[in-house]
This record gives structure tokens, sequence and C-alpha cells, in this order.
């Protein structure tokens, strides 16, 4: 009785899972330009595989339970593989996105650009200097 | 000595929790995997213990670690499902206000600056762009931006991301 419960508990968090992933694949075709693909691309797919690998675990909590010591493999390799995407989806985004804004890539239809208004002055700033040092 | 104790048992953790079910002690553990994992933690701790811990023992209070689990399974875990939502949103109706804006949490350490710039980016419509290395300030790729908020040229931190930066405080600094 349990062990039905337990497996269609399994089977929401595998549909979850997988409509919120395919929810970033459809983010990244019908955003216009990188950053905004980002979005849909780092959070979908993390919270989306949170929910699958959630599942696998409960499997292997459940196997585990029943007797056989392979499912305490299932379980604790998928919570060390959820703990590496937790900690390297964000990161990955974090670098695509400042190297994009470094290579010349703006944001498409952006009200504001801080970052860019940034860089431009410290630009100019280099500029005068360099344009004083040939005074000299 | 410190560092190489602590480096020697993260990496023995580790080891024993990747291969649980080789055997019988405490029914998890064969004593050849133990032996094993025993002498490679000492010899990896041995050689990282240098770049692994840096003089800084606030991480080794437990209380930290009670409340970054809290925060993970609370306003983190809220904001995320949130943040999903809200895409999803805008993947089906394409209304977006993009624009990079600049926050300045306030935050010391490394550790701090790491864990607020990974929350802002699985948070609702943010994206973190750059950090500046010196001041910490943050630029941040808004997909909505607010209208009222165009005219401040360094926005206050609870707008972008809530109550996050008090959390990320509690923890790590």
């Amino acid at each position: 009785m349990i062990g039905t419960i337990i497996n269609y508990i399994v089977y929401l968090f595998l549909v979850i899972g997988v409509f919120f992933t395919l929810l970033g694949g459809v983010g990244i075709l019908r955003f216009p330009d990188v950053y905004t693909r980002l979005h849909a691309g780092t959070k979908c797919t993390t919270f989306g595989s949170i929910f699958l690998i959630l599942s696998i675990v409960i499997l292997g909590l459940k196997t585990w339970h029943l007797g056989d010591t392979d499912g305490s493999v299932l379980a604790i390799h998928s919570i060390i593989a959820l703990i590496a995407i937790l900690l390297t989806n964000p990161t990955g985004a974090h670098a695509i996105a400042r190297a994009a804004h470094r290579s010349g890539v703006m944001p498409i239809d952006a009200v504001v650009d801080r970052l860019k208004e940034k860089n431009d002055k410290n630009q100019d700033r280099k500029k005068t200097e360099v344009d004083t040092l040939e005074d000299e | 000595m410190l560092a190489f104790v602590i480096t020697t048992l993260i990496c023995f953790i580790t080891y024993l929790s990747l291969t649980t079910g080789s055997g019988d002690v405490v029914g998890l553990w064969s004593i050849e995997e133990l032996l094993f994992g025993l002498i490679l933690s000492l010899i990896a701790g041995f050689i990282s213990h240098a770049t692994f811990f840096k003089n800084d023992t606030r991480m080794l209070n437990p209380v930290r670690w009670i409340i970054f689990l809290v925060y993970l399974i609370g306003p983190f875990f809220i904001a995320l499902a949130k943040a999903n939502f809200d895409v999803a949103y805008r993947v089906f109706t394409g209304k977006i206000n993009p624009g990079i804006v600049k926050i300045s949490p306030d935050l010391k350490t490394d550790l701090g600056v790491t864990m607020l710039a990974n929350s802002i980016t699985l948070t609702p419509g943010t994206l973190t762009v750059d950090v500046d290395e010196e001041s910490k300030d943050m630029y941040i790729h808004w997909i909505n931006v607010d209208k009222n908020m165009l005219n401040k040229k360094t926005l206050d931190c609870s707008y972008v991301c809530g109550e996050f930066s008090d959390w990320i405080r509690r923890i790590a600094e």
C-alpha cells in the first residue's frame, strides 16, 4: 500500500521535473537575447533537476528500506549530484553572462544598463590619462 | 595542523558517502574501503590543506550550517519556485522589460558574495552579470525593471533580492 503511494509520489515528481525542464527549453527558443535566455536556462533546469533528483532519492530510499544497500548508493550519489548542480548551474550562467557583456553583446531593448555606463566611464578616464601622458 | 585534520575529515566523509553498500561494517562499508579511504584522505589532506583551509574558522560553527539548511529549504526554495512560475509566465506571454541595475549588498567575504550571487541568479527575474572585485557591488540583469527605479544610481538590495542579504550575512559573516 505504502509502496504504491511512494510510487505515485515519484511519478508526480518526475512529471513536475520534466515540465519545468521542458519550459526551460521553450524559454530558450522564445526569448530574444542571451541574458533573458539564461534566465530560462538556469532557473528552470535547476528547479527541474531538483524534482527529478528528488524522485530518484525517494526511489533509492525505498529500495534501501526494503533491505537492498544498492538503494543507498542511488540516493546518496543523487544528493551529491544535486549539490553539484546547485553550485555550478548559477556559477556557469554568471560566467556566460559576464563573458557576453565583456565581448560587447548588449541586452536587447534594455531600459537601463549600469554596467555599460560604468565601463564607458572607466574607458573615458583611461583615455584622458593616456592623453595627459602623451601631452607630457 | 587543524587545517590538515579538517581537510582529511571532509575527504574521508565524502569518500565514505560515495562508497556505501560495499560491506558489513555498520551495515554499509567493507573494512577494505574504510582503510583505503583513510589512506587516500590522509594523502589528499596532506597535499591540499593549504589551499582548502585559509585560517578562517567561522564556517566551523555548526549553527551557521543549520541556518544555511533552514535558508535553503525555506526562503530559497520558495523564491526558486516563484522564479519558475515567473519565467513560465514570461515565456508564454513574452512580456519582458529588461535592464542591468547595480546594487551594493555590503558583504565583505568572498563566500558571502558568491552565495548571494548564486541566490540572486536562481531567484525571480534576476541574473548576476558582474561583480566589482573591490567594492563588491553587483551588476544584475533584471528581466522586468521597475520604472520608478530608473532614476536611482544604486538600488537598495531589498528591491532585487529581498531578505537574502540578511540571511547570507547571518550565515557567512
